[in-house]
């Protein structure tokens, strides 16, 4: 039977973290994580302004601490015979890690009040809370993509729509995700409302792999 | 193995009246993205109407859900990560609420197509006897195999 993934408490995520230390490797980190899709060492290289040598050393660096996970692929045009053998390229690894000096836990804490929601049937009231704490999060006059990314959602531009990338929510929304998803449209909309933008920006638009919502930027200026 | 899913849910109101039109109204876009959705492998349709929902003898005012996925991941995908989402949300504009649990799981052999007795059978299971290894739910996930002690016909067969 698959329980919560709640990950110890003492695991070594600060071993993780600290891999992230140097700042060629964090810029290499950040690099592959801000384009959604695999990279390879050519491309890291490029971005970083770093030779290709030094940014594989790096890259096999974070997949060592469990940051990247490496794959094999063709890049290019050319297939079949010829074309070479596979590049090794990278992505973000789906594990999470979490470090606080002492000791904290509120994942598990906020799993038995998600579960508590859900007895009680108090998702409307779930969602207004969330509505609340969201407008309290932003600042009047802030910029969009900049409270989202403070707010660790990862916000990139696709056709007229702000996305977000990451969900700051996630292994709460593994868990219960239509309480989970709703409260955090709830906790957008009051980010826009605190804002002083139209709340209804914000829509349920999910895909794998992201965060459920998505904003319309029509009214962005 | 695939993954069988049935789900069952009570109507607050007949479902040509005005206060479910919504619902119907959305039953086509939302079958159109089930049907291409990745995993997707069969539904157990009403009739050739995309709009219409699975006919059964189990009360007027149930809507049935009835299909087969590839996997845990492709099922969960169209459930919570694409625009099934959004009308799942709206669930209580149409529904009553059930205590009792409403959705159920179990793995069939690849090419089998399940009937719906079955998978009523199924959904008593769960109901009866809570999660076992032939009938679960998301929460309470069973990997395809998983024998336990209370199964008397798998331990009996494995044996």
């Amino acid at each position: 039977m698959a329980g919560p993934r709640i990950p110890a408490v003492s695991s070594d995520d600060l071993g993780a973290v600290a891999a992230l230390n140097d700042p060629v490797r964090r810029a290499v980190y950040e690099y592959v994580i801000s384009q959604g899709r695999e990279v390879g060492r050519n491309e890291a290289a490029e971005a970083v302004g770093v030779q290709r040598t030094l940014a594989a050393f790096h890259l096999d660096k974070l997949v060592e601490a469990g940051l990247l996970e490496p794959d094999f692929k063709r890049l290019g045009e050319r297939t079949g015979p010829g074309s070479g053998r596979p590049a090794k390229v990278y992505r973000r690894a789906p594990g999470e890690w979490q470090v606080s000096v002492p000791p904290r836990d509120y994942r598990t804490l906020a799993l038995v009040l998600a579960e508590v929601v859900d007895l009680l049937g108090g998702d409307e009231r779930a969602e207004q809370a969330a509505r609340r704490t969201g407008a309290r999060l932003a600042a009047p006059g802030g910029e969009l993509g900049e409270t989202l990314r403070r707010r660790g959602y990862e916000p990139y531009p696709e056709g007229g729509d702000l996305r977000l990338r990451n969900c700051p929510f996630h292994v709460l929304a593994e868990e219960h995700p239509l309480l989970v998803c709703s409260m955090n449209l709830a906790l957008c909309q009051g980010l826009l409302e605190g804002m002083g933008r139209d709340p209804d920006a914000a829509r349920l638009d999910p895909r794998p792999g992201e965060c459920c919502v998505a904003f319309s930027k029509n009214n962005e200026n | 193995m695939h993954l069988a899913q049935l789900n069952v849910a009570r109507l607050l109101a007949p479902l040509d009246s005005p206060e479910i039109a919504d619902f119907v109204n959305l039953l086509e876009p939302v079958n159109k993205v089930s049907d291409a959705a990745p995993g997707f492998v069969w539904r157990l349709k009403g009739g050739e109407d995309p709009r219409d929902t699975v006919k059964h003898d189990y009360g007027d005012d149930l809507v049935i859900n009835f299909s087969v996925w590839e996997s845990r991941e492709t099922l969960w995908n169209f459930v919570y990560r694409s625009a099934h989402l959004p009308v799942l949300r709206r669930r209580k504009e149409w529904f009553h609420h059930i205590a009792q649990p409403y959705s159920v799981m179990w793995w069939i052999p690849e090419g089998h197509i399940p009937s719906l007795a079955e998978g009523m059978e199924r959904l008593e299971l769960l109901r009866e006897h809570g999660p076992g290894p032939r009938a679960f739910t998301f929460k309470d996930f069973y990997e395809p195999g998983a024998s336990s002690g209370t199964d008397l016909y798998e331990t009996a067969a494995s044996s």
